[in-house]
This record gives structure tokens, C-alpha cells and sequence, in this order.
């Protein structure tokens, strides 16, 4: 189907289906990605906690978590014994779900799982 | 665009996620990071066919997807036909111009142990005779796991499941675990692999040759299960790992007929570090996990044959 179609149309603009008559057609949905906006925190018991100056930007956190929950970013940190890195690691605490992972693979032991209070 | 460059360390992985969070597998979910991984190796001009099954049920549940890509929902039996489909309508437009024909556009078809194994065999075998130009890639967790982990033909002798549960008579999966890797040889396709998410570089470096084979190419990648396996979350790319400093796992390559090991073991641990850390497998006796050791030495004598060389050594200690 192209976003030409009478059919797409209808819904383009929308965020979701409003009432049952926007109901995409054959269950299409135009909104790639869109679980994104999905929280997932709430799974958690336990979260985890990223020592900047103990990690070594090794990347293992990162390319190991199932939620895509620890971000790489392009910020610069310098460690209090004075290396200098160009990238980070965060952690997106909106779709973290807690397995612990992350903390398990670091091979710095830089993170720390600590319990979740909410 | 997919990856193009060889993936040589862990910096050679995309950072771009293509793969959205918010989805509902379990915590520590091994598909999950393959799925992950996958999606970062096609890039956006690849169309993905999917059987059902836990990535499936998890990622779309209307009116959301996890997938950025144009994807598209399969029936848990024909994932290699719905691909075979797929990569035929997408020949015949580029023939009649509608797409130009040019264009880098490759069908990646997903589906579970179950979805390959089982009932969606005889559709993948179809789709390999043919020559399709497809990639099937098969996230093995070893059993059905969506619907409440029944066993599948990918589950291992003396697995606990719903289906083979441990009691007086039956102590868990009477049968070893099918030969998928031997079924898709006799398929004579360009290219084979085996995947294990706890070796990214390995991983993501034999998706990107499946992606860039012409014609059909088929990974096979373990994928840690929590509740299904019984483990902890935090365990799952510890176990994924063992799996193959055991042998119980081999990572394998197979281009054009010719199997390489990829990821040398020179001394195995015993299988029981691996089987210990799962509660499917909690029931063994110290006789049973004896053959299970015992069937590992012959697969890994087995293979040793076939490559040619000692790529996996004895059991240390
Ligand atoms: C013909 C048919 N039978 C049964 C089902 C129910 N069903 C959906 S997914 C599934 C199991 C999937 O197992 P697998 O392919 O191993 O994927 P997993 O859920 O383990 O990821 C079953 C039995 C179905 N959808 N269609
Ligand atoms: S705890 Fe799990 S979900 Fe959270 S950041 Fe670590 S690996 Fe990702
Ligand atoms: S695994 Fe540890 S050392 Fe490596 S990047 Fe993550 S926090 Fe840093
Ligand atoms: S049941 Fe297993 S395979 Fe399915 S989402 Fe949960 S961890 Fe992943
Ligand atoms: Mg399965």
C-alpha cells in the first residue's frame, strides 16, 4: 500500500487509531518504532548504576543489554586520575528493566545494581 | 544501508539502534540482544518476514512495533514461504520498473526454534531448494517458549519443559537435539552459521555476510531464555558463553560447503558448568550429566573431523 492510498491517509496525522473506524487496514501500523514510547521501568526491582570514573568505555554494557537501555554518548569525561575519554555510557532508566546483565559483563565492575525506590 | 565493513572488534558494530526498546520480552531476554544486533547489520533497505513466536508476540502488539523496518507478521509454520513470496514479488516489480533495479533490497525472514525446526521445516526447505535470495535467521531458546515452553525439536537431551516434564518415568527431553545445521547442508546453500550473542563481533560479523550472500543463507544463533531455562537474568550471556566454552555450542561457518570454526576452543570446560546454572536442567543425576558429557566428546570429536583440525580441544583439568 502507498501513503498515496485513501486507506493510509486516514490515519497519517495520527498519533493511534481514535475510534474503531481508523483502524488501519489488514492491521498496518504506520508508526515504526513506536513501542519506544512504551515505559518499561516499572519492571524493575533493581537498577543499575554506571561509576564514570571506574568505567573504561570498553562498550561490553552497551552491546549486551536487551533493552538498548545503556546509551552511548558522545560526551567527553575526565577520570579523577586524568584520562580523558571522548564517549559515555548512560543508562535510559525510562526502558531499563533491571536485569542486571550490564553490571554482570562489566569487566571493571562499574556498575553497581542497587534496589529501585520509588 | 547495511554494514558493509567486516566487523573485526566490538567498535565496528553500529551505534545506530534500530531495534526500538519498549518491546515486552522477559529481562535478560538473549533474543532480545540478537534481535538488536540484527537490525543494526540490514540497515533500513532490508523487508523482514517473521514467524511467530515470542520475538513476534513482544514487538507488535498493535498498534505499536518495535521494528523500523517494513515487517511483516508470518504464521508460525511459513516463514520461509512468506519470505520465498516476498523476494519473488520484489523481482518481478523491479522487472516490470516500479522498483529500481538497482537497489539493494534483501528479505531477512526470522523465526524461532519452533517455527524452524518444527512445523515451519518443510516451508524453509522449500525456500532453500529454491535459491531464494533470503536470510533466515533462527533464534534458538530450545523449546516454544511464547506459548509456555513446550518442547521443540531444538530442545536438548534432558531439558526439563512443560511437554517433558521430570518425574519417576521421564526425566526431562528423551531426544538430542535435531541436526538443523545438517538438514540446511543437504540444501547446498552459499552459506551457513552458527551464532552465539555472548561473541558479538563473531555474531554480527556472520549476519553481515548472510546479509551480503546472493541466494539463501541460513544463521543459527542460541538465545538464552529466563523462564524457560530456568535462569537468572543477569546469566543469560553467561550462559550463552559457556554453551560454547563447553562445546556444547560450536561456532561455525560453512561457505559454499566448506565449515570453519570461528571460535577456536583449545580446552573445553565440562558440560556440568554449563547445565548447573539452568534449573532445566536441575534433575540430572551425575550419570545423566556423564552422558551428556559423552555425547558432547563425540559431537566435538565430530566436528573436529569435519573442519580438519583440533579446532575444540579436550575437557580441561
Ligand atoms: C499452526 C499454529 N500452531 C500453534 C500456534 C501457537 N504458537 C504460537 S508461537 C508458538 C511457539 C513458538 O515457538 P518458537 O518458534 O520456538 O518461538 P519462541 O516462542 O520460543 O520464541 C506456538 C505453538 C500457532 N500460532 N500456529
Ligand atoms: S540492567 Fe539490563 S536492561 Fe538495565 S541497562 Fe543493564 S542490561 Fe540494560
Ligand atoms: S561494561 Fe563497564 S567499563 Fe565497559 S563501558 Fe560499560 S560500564 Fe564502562
Ligand atoms: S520467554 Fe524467553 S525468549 Fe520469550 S521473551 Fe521471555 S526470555 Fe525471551
Ligand atoms: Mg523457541
Amino acid at each position: 500500500m502507498s501513503i498515496k492510498d485513501e486507506g493510509f491517509k486516514r490515519y497519517l496525522g495520527k498519533k493511534y487509531p481514535e475510534t474503531w473506524r481508523d483502524m488501519p487496514i489488514a492491521a498496518i501500523v504506520p508508526w515504526p518504532g513506536n513501542t519506544a514510547e512504551v515505559k518499561t521501568h516499572a519492571w524493575r526491582t533493581i537498577k543499575p548504576v554506571i561509576d564514570q570514573d571506574k568505567c573504561i568505555r570498553c562498550r561490553l554494557c552497551w552491546t549486551f543489554c536487551p533493552d538498548g537501555a545503556i546509551l552511548e554518548v558522545d560526551e567527553e569525561y575526565k577520570t579523577s586520575s586524568g584520562r580523558v575519554f571522548k564517549i559515555s555510557y548512560k543508562v535510559d532508566y525510562d526502558h531499563c528493566k533491571g536485569c542486571g546483565i550490564c553490571a554482570a559483563e562489566c569487566p571493571v565492575n562499574a556498575i553497581e545494581m542497587v534496589p529501585e525506590e520509588r | 544501508m547495511a554494514l558493509s565493513k567486516p566487523v573485526r572488534t566490538i567498535w565496528d558494530i553500529p551505534r545506530e539502534e534500530r531495534f526500538a526498546p519498549g518491546h515486552t520480552m522477559c529481562q535478560g531476554c538473549g533474543a532480545a540482544i540478537i534481535m538488536r544486533h540484527l537490525t543494526k547489520v540490514i540497515g533500513k533497505d532490508a523487508i523482514i518476514v517473521q514467524a511467530t513466536g515470542c520475538v513476534e508476540v513482544t514487538t507488535t502488539a498493535f498498534p505499536r512495533t518495535s521494528w523500523l523496518n517494513p515487517w511483516l507478521h508470518l504464521a508460525f509454520e511459513n516463514a520461509g514461504a512468506g519470505a520465498s513470496g516476498v523476494e519473488a514479488a520484489l523481482k518481478a516489480l523491479k522487472r516490470k520498473g516500479v522498483i529500481d533495479p538497482n537497489r539493494k533490497i534483501k528479505v531477512v525472514a526470522i523465526a524461532g526454534d519452533g517455527g524452524t525446526f518444527d512445523i515451519g521445516l518443510q516451508s524453509l526447505s522449500g525456500m532453500l531448494e529454491r535459491g531464494h535470495n533470503v536470510m533466515y535467521v533462527v533464534y534458538d531458546n530450545e523449546a516454544y517458549m511464547n506459548t509456555g515452553i513446550q518442547r521443540s525439536g531444538a530442545t536438548p537431551l534432558g531439558a526439563w519443559t512443560t511437554t517433558t516434564p521430570v518425574g519417576k518415568k521421564l526425566r526431562g527431553e528423551l531426544r538430542p537435539k535435531k541436526d538443523l545445521i545438517g538438514i540446511a547442508l543437504a540444501h547446498r546453500i552459499p552459506y551457513i552459521a552458527t551464532a552465539s550473542p555472548a561473541y558479538p563481533t563473531d555474531m554480527v560479523e556472520k549476519l553481515r555476510k548472510a546479509y551480503e550472500t546472493e541466494g539463501p543463507s541460513l544463521v543459527h544463533i542460541i538465545s538464552p531464555c529466563t523462564p524457560g531455562w530456568r535462569i537468572r537474568n543477569e546469566d543469560s550471556v553467561k550462559v550463552a558463553r559457556l554453551a560454547v566454552l563447553t562445546g556444547m555450542w560450536v561456532l561455525l561457518e560453512i561457505v559454499n560447503g566448506k565449515p570453519r570454526v570461528t571460535v577456536k576452543v583449545p580446552k573445553r570446560k565440562p558440560v556440568r558448568e554449563y547445565l548447573r546454572l539452568q534449573g532445566r536442567f536441575r534433575h540430572l543425576t551425575d550419570e545423566e550429566i556423564a552422558r551428556i558429557q559423552k555425547m558432547v566428546d563425540e559431537y566435538v570429536e565430530e566436528i573436529n573431523r569435519w573442519v580438519g583440525e583440533q579446532a575444540i580441544g579436550p575437557v580441561e583439568g
